[in-house]
């Protein structure tokens, strides 16, 4: 008889099946793909770094300071002084984290070639995030050619944050946790933790697109503002229902604290990034409160993104929502019987 | 042991980050295209077919800019992360957004005449006007010139500057001028008051540039005054700028050969 719940079955050969090799040397088993999670965590915690990076480009006033591009004063390495050191240095670090990437890439499609079909599709994770470095890489270059046109600088301040999330993904599903937990949970309220994560990563999301746009100087604070509120609502929802509905699951107990928590520390960042902003206003070049605040707020949004979108796949990943647990009807007795 | 599918996750999300990873760079594209890209063609001057102003007939616009009170406070400029700024000055050096002039009066005003010169033709100077970039800072602070005219801009310091107007009417543009480079000639082809100029390089360098069609402009010197020559006979508007204080206008009617004098005072909370 085929598993009630499909792929998600406690029965699933993948789930249950540690996928381990012996290594040469006495005792220790490893995972095929314990090393191409560790470096889908090196590049994640260094494309966080990079978004540092980004964000003080911004702040600094810097993002013009190299007038072109791609190289720099027509050269790989230009004096690196005031402006000139965030923007060139914000460039270098791409450019590692774009090497990154390209190794992820390739890395993820030759050990998952090796993988059943059925797990096969984790390649085109990493050929997502490469083509999505390249296009970052891109975005940067026109938004220098074009004098940062505030459409072209929100975008590529958005999809800095949507590459992070996206590696940290392929973190998780190179992770031992998802490739040996077999947890498996009902949700029977409405509405269910899937559609609840998925909405509230989706708000999170379009909150940094306005962000991103009130910071480039497209349009002003009160759609950033309006979407602080809409989010915070989301977040609260989600993690209560996290907590509500599942208290002895410990990972979605800790997601629910630590969406509490990250949320909480934003709402705070914000209004000091903005305080910052009026007050800094006065001044002939930004000054290091400002920076701070502001830098702070903006790679703390790119965690919160991250947050929901981990917390989304984990829910998907153990919860059932009622309408998957319809079970199959009994096979109708043929002719024959 | 039966065949199970893999919980696909990570094709919906991995689709999904794409998706919108593509929906944004679209959007940006298509929207991209900055001032960069505008036409290059010059506005066409007062009257390019016009007739010369009659020197014999033609009047003066005198006056003073007067400060109404106490200036703002500079503040100081910390030049620490750029040591070759910093070494130019022996003490710090300050922001010039309200320099008060000698006796009650303001510099850096522009001053300028709105009016109808339709019938007349102006054609621009020649010889450059230049702006310097001195002990990290733009020197002058506040500059005018004629639509088409060449502007010269120097690098006297020892460290990397790079030049970027900002206009709203005009084209943008950004040059980098490393120590020793030679001087950057442009021009600006369409009346602006007043195009803001920054360094990106050193983020606390500003000036203001402006530009107008006609020769009727002026800018205040450390006494606060302006002089505008070879004014047709009219009626006028005589218009003040001050970068932190707004505008100030006020009606002038110059007769055949007459000489008007104007001022116009500046209180340090008024403007537009």
């Amino acid at each position: 008889m085929a598993p009630p719940f499909g792929s998600l079955a406690p029965g699933s050969a993948l789930l249950n099946t540690p996928r381990t090799i012996r290594a040469p040397g006495p005792g220790r088993l490893i995972r095929p793909n314990q090393n191409v999670h560790r470096f889908a965590v090196f590049t994640a915690c260094c494309t966080f770094f990079l978004l540092i990076a980004g964000a003080l480009v911004t702040s600094n006033d810097a993002g013009l300071s190299v007038p072109d591009w791609p190289l720099s004063y027509g050269s790989f390495m230009p004096p690196m002084i005031g402006g000139i050191f965030y923007e060139h240095g914000h460039r270098m670090i791409a450019s590692f984290v774009g090497m990154l990437s390209i190794v992820l890439a390739v890395w993820l499609w030759r050990v998952y070639s090796r993988r059943p079909p059925e797990e096969r599709w984790l390649r085109w994770m990493g050929v997502a995030a490469l083509g999505a470095v390249v296009a970052q890489g891109l975005l940067g270059g026109l938004t220098v050619l074009f004098f940062l046109p505030p459409a072209v600088s929100s975008a590529h301040a958005t999809l800095a944050q949507l590459f992070f999330s996206t590696v940290a993904s392929i973190a998780l599903f190179t992770s031992e946790w998802w490739e040996r937990s077999s947890l498996r949970v009902p949700d029977l309220r409405t509405p269910s933790l899937h559609v609840l994560s998925v909405a509230t990563a989706s708000a999170v999301l379009l909150q940094l697109i306005l962000g991103a746009a009130f910071r480039h100087k497209a349009f002003g604070i009160v759609p950033h503002l309006a979407g602080a509120v809409v989010v915070t609502g989301m977040i609260f929802w989600l993690a209560g229902a996290l907590k509500r509905r599942f208290p002895a699951i410990p990972e979605l107990c800790f997601a629910a604290r630590g969406l509490h928590i990250l949320i909480g520390v934003q709402l705070l960042l914000g209004g000091a990034a903005y305080w910052s902003r009026l007050y800094a206003a006065s001044f002939p070049q930004p000054i290091p409160v400002m920076v701070a605040l502001t830098v702070t707020h903006v790679v703390t949004g790119a965690l919160v993104l991250m947050s929901c979108v981990l917390v989304t796949l984990v829910c998907y990943r153990i919860v059932q929502p009622a309408e998957a647990m319809i079970p199959a009807a009994a096979p109708r007795p043929s002719a024959a019987d | 042991m039966s065949k199970s599918r893999n919980p696909r996750p990570g094709r919906f999300s991995g689709t999904m980050l794409s998706f919108a990873a593509g929906i944004v760079l679209a959007g940006a594209l298509i929207s991209c295209g900055g001032k960069g890209n505008e036409s290059e063609a010059p506005a066409p001057a007062a009257n390019p077919s016009g007739k010369p102003v009659d020197s014999a007939t033609a009047g003066t616009v005198t006056g003073m800019i007067k400060l109404d009170g106490t200036a703002p406070k500079p503040k100081n400029i910390n030049m620490a992360a750029e040591p070759n700024c910093a070494k130019e000055h022996s003490t710090p050096a300050q922001t010039e957004d309200v320099v008060p002039g000698d006796g009650g009066t303001l510099q850096n005003v522009v001053v300028y005449l709105k009016g109808d010169f339709s019938q007349y033709s102006f054609p621009p100077n020649s010889a450059p006007q230049q702006i310097d970039q001195k002990g990290c800072q733009y020197h002058p602070h506040v500059l005018a010139l004629q639509t088409g005219e060449p502007l010269q801009v120097v690098n006297s310091d020892q460290t990397t500057h790079n030049i970027h107007p900002v206009p709203k009417d005009n084209r943008e543009w950004n040059e980098s001028q490393p120590p020793g480079a030679p001087p950057i000639n442009q021009s600006f082809a369409r009346p602006e008051v007043a195009i803001p100029v920054k360094c990106n390089v050193h983020p606390w360098m500003k000036a203001y540039i402006a530009v107008f069609d006609n020769p009727y402009y002026a800018v205040t010197g450390k006494d606060g005054s302006f002089t505008i020559k070879n004014v047709p006979p009219g009626t006028y508007t005589v218009t003040a700028w001050q970068e932190s204080l707004g505008s100030q206008d006020q009606m002038v009617t110059v007769g055949p050969s007459e000489s008007k004098t104007v001022t116009l005072t500046y209180k340090p909370n008024s403007g537009d």
